[in-house]
Order: C-alpha cells, then sequence, then structure tokens
C-alpha cells in the first residue's frame, strides 16, 4: 500500500509531532502560524494544545513537562514577538539540558530579510542558546527537519532545538510518508574504564557529588546501587536532586554556595570525588583553581567538552551515566569499611539547617508542605531565596520532582514549569515563588486555574527581592538599591480574582492547618506566607570563595 | 604553554555555519588569529581551517566544542607533521629605478610580481606564515600602499586524510 499522501507544510508539522508521540504542545497563535494551528486543529483528537497567557509561560512549562516527564518538550509560537518571548525559557532549557522543540512562524521566504511586519531572525537569536536550529525554506526538507530536531533535542546530552518555518512554507504542498521514529542510540563510552575502577579501588574516603546528568539518565538504582557498594557518602547539585533519595543513609546533602555545612565540612577530607553527569559550574566550584585540590576527581558526563572545561580531572569517562555505573559497578571492589561514611554521617547530624526565623519560618513551611505532599509529588520553584530554601530543606525522594531553573536562574520560571508538570504527572504540583518572581509571570496563574491544574502554590512574601537584599546586606554596606518592592499587591484578593482560592499564613503555629487545608483545597491555591524582609540564607560560601571559608549561620557574618 | 594551534573541520556546507563557528568562539572568548573555509572536493562539505594562540586547555576546548556542532562532520588539531601555507598579496609604492632590486628580492623569495604600474606593484606569495612576515619587513621600507593574507591553510603530512 502507498503511504505517500500530499500535505501542506503545516500538517506535515503536526504529523511528525504524532509520530513522535508528542500529547501535549504549549503555545500561543499569531499571525505567520496560524497554519500550523489550523492543522493542530483538525488534529486535536492526537495533540491537545495549551494555551498559556505569553509565550514565556508557555516556553517554561514545556520546560517543565520536559523534566517531569523526560519527554521532549514542544512550544509553538508565532514570528515576531512571538519568538523573541520564547528566549528566555529556550535559555533555560539550554542551560539546565532539557529537552525542547520549539517551532516559531515566520514570514513568508519572499519577505525574508526585508524587516517586514512581525519578522525576527529568531535562528539567528537563538543560535547561543540551542543545541541547533533550523531555517526550513523548502517544503521538501521540513519532515528531515522535524525528525532530525527531536533527535537532536534527546541525544547525547538534551536541550532545545529551534524550527523556523516560514508562513507560504507551512502552506506548500508536498509529499508526506509516516515514519516511526528510530530508536536514539546510546551514547558510545569514551575513556579508560579500568583506569577509573582503579582510582576508585585506590580510594580510602571517595565521596560521589551527582549533578543533573544522573536525573536525565535514569540513573538513581545505579547511583544508590554504586553509593552502597563503595559505603561512599553522596552529595548533590541543585540540579542532582532526587537522584539519590534525600532520607538514603549515604545521602549527605547539597553542595555549593548554599549548600549544606556538612558537606563544605567533609568534602575537603575525601581522596577521591566522583563527580556523575554534573558541570562543576561556579556555585560549586567557586573558586575552580583552589577547589577539592586535595583529592582526585574521576569525572563521568555525556559531554565530552565538560571533561576539565571548568576543572581539571584526574580520570574521566563520557557516555550515559546510568550505563557506565553499570559497567562499572562490576569493577569496583565491595567496602565493608564504613568508618568513613560513619564521619560524614555524624557531621550531617551536627550541622542541620538552622530556623530562618521564629515568627513564620519559611523552612518549617517547606518541611510541612513536604511532608503533606507526599514523595511523588513535582515541586517548581522560581528563583531567589525561596529556591534555595527549598533545594535545602524539602526531602526529594525521587528524580524528575524538583524543576528549577539551576543554571540560568530564570525568575518566573516556576509558574509556568509547575503548569507543564501538571500536564506531565496529571497530578498536582506544589510552586515555591517569592513575591518578586511571582510578580514576573504572575499572568500564568489564569492559565493554571483554566487548566485545572490544581497548583500549590506557596508564595514566600517579605515585600523585598531578599536573596539581593541579602548580597547588599552582606557586601554592599546595607544600601537597598531597587530591592525594597513596596507593592500595594493584595495576594489574596489577586488570586481570587484568578479564580484561584488563597490563604495567608504568618506564624508557624498556623503552618500546619494552612498547609492541611491548602492540600484539601481541589482547586488551584495560593498560600500568601508573609516571612519577614531580613529572613536569610544560610550557610553561604561567597562568591569566589572555597569551601572552608563557609559561613554557617547569620551570627557569624 | 602558548603557541600557535591549528584546527582542521570539515563542516556542512550550509548557509550559516561560519556564524555557528564564529558565534561559539566569541562567546566563549576563544581567540583566533585566522579562519578560513573553502569548498572540498565533497560538494557537501566544506573544509575551515582555524589558527589560535592560545594554551593547551583552551584549544582542547574548542575542538571538543566545534565537535559538538550539529553542522561540524569532523573536527581535530592537527599537531603532528603538517603543511601550512597562506597567500600574501601586497601592493607597494615603486619607482623604475627600484624595480631591478624589488625583482632580485622576489626571486629570493620566489614571489611574483603581479601587477606593475609606474609607480606601484603588487607582490604576490605563498609559503609559511614566518615567511610572508620576512617579506613584508623587507618590502616596508618601499613604502606599503595596502596588503591582505589569507589566513593559514594546512593539512597533515603523510596519506591519511581527515575523513567524515
Amino acid at each position: 500500500m502507498d503511504n505517500k499522501k500530499q500535505l501542506k507544510g503545516c500538517e506535515i508539522i503536526v504529523e511528525c509531532l504524532i509520530e513522535q508521540g508528542v500529547e501535549y504542545v504549549f503555545g500561543y497563535p499569531g499571525g505567520q502560524i496560524i497554519d500550523t494551528f489550523d492543522a493542530l486543529y483538525k488534529r486535536s483528537g492526537k495533540i491537545k494544545q495549551i494555551l498559556t497567557c505569553h509565550e514565556q509561560g508557555a516556553a517554561h512549562a514545556a520546560d517543565g513537562y520536559a523534566r517531569a516527564s523526560g519527554k521532549c518538550g514542544v512550544v509553538i509560537a508565532t514570528s515576531g514577538p512571538g519568538a523573541t518571548n520564547l528566549v528566555t525559557g529556550i535559555a533555560n532549557a539550554y542551560m539546565d539540558s532539557v529537552p525542547m522543540v520549539a517551532i516559531t512562524g515566520n514570514v513568508p521566504v519572499p519577505l525574508l530579510g526585508r524587516d517586514s511586519f512581525q519578522e525576527v531572525d529568531i535562528a539567528g537569536i537563538t543560535m547561543p542558546i540551542t543545541k541547533h536550529n533550523y531555517i526550513v525554506k523548502d517544503v521538501r526538507s521540513l519532515a528531515a527537519v522535524m525528525r532530525e530536531a527531536f533527535a537532536v533535542a534527546m541525544s547525547g546530552r538534551r536541550g532545545p532545538v529551534l524550527v523556523d518555518v516560514p508562513k507560504d512554507v507551512q502552506q506548500a504542498l508536498c509529499e508526506y510518508e509516516p515514519t516511526a521514529p528510530s530508536a536514539l542510540p546510546t551514547a558510545k563510552i569514551r575513556g579508560d574504564m579500568q583506569a577509573a575502577a582503579n582510582a576508585v579501588n585506590a580510594a580510602k574516603r571517595p565521596y560521589i557529588f551527582v549533578g543533573g546528568g544522573c536525573i536525565s539518565s535514569g540513573a538513581s538504582n545505579a547511583v544508590a546501587a554504586f553509593a552502597e557498594k563503595l559505603q561512599a557518602p553522596v552529595c548533590s547539585s541543585v540540579m542532582g536532586l532526587g537522584a539519590l533519595p534525600s532520607s538514603h543513609p549515604l545521602f549527605a546533602g547539597l553542595v555549593g554556595m548554599h549548600g549544606s555545612a556538612a558537606v563544605a565540612k567533609t568534602l575537603g577530607r575525601c581522596d577521591l570525588l566522583i563527580a556523575l553527569g554534573a558541570r562543576f559550574s561556579d556555585r560549586v566550584a567557586q573558586n575552580r583553581n583552589s577547589f577539592m585540590k586535595g583529592a582526585k576527581i574521576l569525572h563521568v558526563d555525556i559531554d565530552d567538552a565538560e571533561i576539565d572545561k571548568n576543572v581539571r580531572t584526574d580520570v574521566f569517562l563520557t557516555g550515559d551515566v546510568k550505563n557506565i555505573l553499570e559497567k562499572l559497578l562490576p569493577l569496583v571492589e565491595k567496602r565493608t569499611e564504613a568508618s568513613w561514611a560513619d564521619e560524614v554521617r555524624a557531621e550531617v547530624k551536627n550541622r542541620p539547617f538552622g530556623a530562618v526565623s521564629n515568627i513564620l519560618c519559611p523552612r518549617k513551611v517547606i518541611e510541612c508542605v513536604c511532608k503533606a505532599a507526599g514523595a511523588d509529588t513535582c515541586v517548581a520553584t522560581d528563583v531567589g531565596q525561596h529556591q534555595m530554601w527549598a533545594a535545602q530543606s524539602y526531602g526529594f525522594e525521587k528524580p524528575r520532582t524538583f524543576l528549577t531553573s539551576g543554571g540560568l536562574g530564570a525568575m518566573g520560571f516556576g509558574m509556568g514549569a509547575a503548569i507543564g508538570a501538571a500536564f506531565a504527572t496529571k497530578k498536582s504540583p506544589v510552586l515555591f515563588t517569592g513575591d518578586g518572581s511571582f510578580h514576573m509571570n504572575l499572568n500564568e496563574l489564569a492559565t493554571a486555574v483554566k487548566y485545572k491544574c490544581a497548583l500549590k502554590i506557596f508564595l514566600f512574601n517579605n515585600n523585598v527581592l531578599g536573596m539581593v537584599r541579602q548580597w547588599q546586606t552582606m557586601f554592599y554596606g546595607g544600601r537597598y538599591s531597587s530591592t525594597e518592592l513596596n507593592l500595594p499587591t493584595d495576594y489574596v484578593s489577586l488570586a481570587r480574582a484568578f479564580g484561584a482560592e488563597a490563604f495567608t499564613l504568618n506564624k508557624n503555629d498556623d503552618i500546619k492547618d494552612v498547609v492541611e487545608k491548602a492540600f484539601a483545597t481541589e482547586n488551584t491555591v495560593l498560600v500568601n506566607c508573609v516571612i519577614g524582609r531580613d529572613d536569610t540564607v544560610f550557610p553561604m560560601i561567597p562568591p569566589g570563595k572555597s569551601m572552608d571559608e563557609i559561613i554557617e549561620k547569620r551570627e557569624d557574618v | 604553554m602558548r603557541e600557535k594551534h591549528v584546527i582542521t573541520a570539515l563542516v556542512k556546507n550550509h548557509s550559516g555555519v561560519l556564524t555557528r563557528v564564529s558565534g561559539l568562539f566569541a562567546r566563549r572568548c576563544f581567540n583566533i588569529d585566522s579562519l578560513v573555509v573553502c569548498a572540498t572536493e565533497n560538494s557537501e562539505l566544506s573544509r575551515m581551517t582555524i589558527v589560535s594562540d592560545t594554551d593547551d586547555a583552551t584549544i582542547e576546548q574548542m575542538v571538543k566544542q566545534l565537535a559538538k556542532l550539529v553542522d561540524v562532520v569532523k573536527v581535530c588539531e592537527l599537531t603532528g607533521a603538517t603543511v601550512r601555507r597562506e597567500l600574501l598579496l601586497v601592493k607597494i609604492h615603486l619607482t623604475a629605478a627600484q624595480r631591478p632590486e624589488i625583482e632580485s628580492t622576489c626571486n629570493i623569495y620566489k614571489a611574483k610580481l603581479v601587477d606593475v604600474t609606474k609607480d606601484s606593484a603588487i607582490v604576490e606569495l605563498s609559503g609559511e606564515p614566518n615567511k610572508l612576515d620576512a617579506l613584508i619587513e623587507l618590502l616596508a621600507p618601499y613604502g606599503i600602499t595596502e596588503l591582505t593574507r589569507t589566513g593559514v591553510t594546512a593539512l597533515s603530512r603523510g596519506g591519511k586524510g581527515l575523513k567524515e
């Protein structure tokens, strides 16, 4: 039977999405993408359109969907401003290696380059923030480009890909033949497996450092098996949280600028750091020249270019972390000696994260939400103090449950991400946000209510940009330049106006009741958590300093 | 240690590839001395030759970051014995009386006079970059009106080539 049929470019785009098993597209229509939305309309039985209030929210939703599900997120926008509004969302996905395909319309090919209405060179704009991008000027290459876009986004180190399709290409007819996507090849392993095993076997005090790569590769079980065989403590970057359950006896905590003091104090005592799917960013290796000077480093990552990029390593393996750990496990010797792990555990016990406030402590709120939500719930955050409190104190038990803007640090990410996670998990996600971040994309509260995402939003309201204020207090002589928000927003009325429920929480004694009420609400609910303007995030390793210069608590500043 | 490194790459012959490569260098703060692109025997591929005066760690990053670009088919640093060549065109002030001595200098360098007027000449020379530098130094006293050089292009010596 001849499968070939003549379709319009826009229909080919949609058929290719169906080939890839795409269930949801997040997006916003406009003049140069009407055809593709028209094609989506006709195939609404196969693909659901999720209309946000702004393209940025759509891009973050596609990102959150990808993080929560492990599948590729898809976002569609029109040309010009629609396309430029995606930029923060694409950059965010790029920095955190999140697979995403962004499709934009553009002006017809004969109008390209003439500064036509709503024309921008989005391929040029997004070149540095995509794994690859395409502008399709001939409908005959459209299906191949669409398939390649998904393959590029999902293979190797994942990331966003943009496909820009001029309107006349969306309208042009071309022969289309359905093609099932071929399985993506597992990344080849490069490096000396035996040398890596020898380094591990020679170590007396190995420390494992997990990053986001462990989550993308689905390496949680392999990490646990490896750590248990070595009796090695495990610390995590922000991106790696959830790769190993926080309740695991070998889990030591968060590493980095606002990481656990126990980790900062013990990491320097190890003789081998085993970095798994982590990239030694400046928030971890703050002083990259002095970082782990006394220890050897074994670096495992899928991206060859990460080896020796920020920190010089002694041994490396490149490839899929899960695949590598499974091959390395039989080569490493089982250790029964647990004194090293016990030593780290004792520090973890002695150096807990301290209370932030005795009026309404954000850490207590986060801990209470964690208990109420359960281990499967996705937790999105925005960026700032609340994000770090959540990273420090929410006990993540499962991979793909912590959705946070790790690399880009994009305020406004959380609302979109939580909406994306709601579609990915069909469950109600939690969003921790701050008053600054919330005001950046609060329009999407309407989207959350409309689609019955049932978000549980905990907004830490201190009426200041808390993280910047904290830096101004510590390093800028208390000159609070532009960080005092003084916003008149009535959060409860605002949430209700959008159709959500809302409560206010302002003292420790009420936490349990209000959190329970929030979780008992079927609708999206916003809890206005009123906290102090000088509540701070500690511990903190000041920028550029090394781990032994950690400031453990506010009183030590 | 800083030295002149040569990177050679086979890239897809698409529009925009040069932008991707030069954009990568700019945003990662990689300095380059020269970048040469040319067609190859395969119409689908172009060849890029990039020269950078930098340290070993940076050159390793350059090669690895280039290798990640979808349009870069194959890339490596030319380390062993290589043939490096560059073409120079230099326009100088020249009176008829000075012509014989210039011709003699050109003969020593195996350079050619490719355009001569009553008061000017264009000298053409190909060779290793340092040979070009030396000739420019010798010609400078006559007064250089303008000059252009192509940047280095290079191939490894021996039978093996950079294959897809």
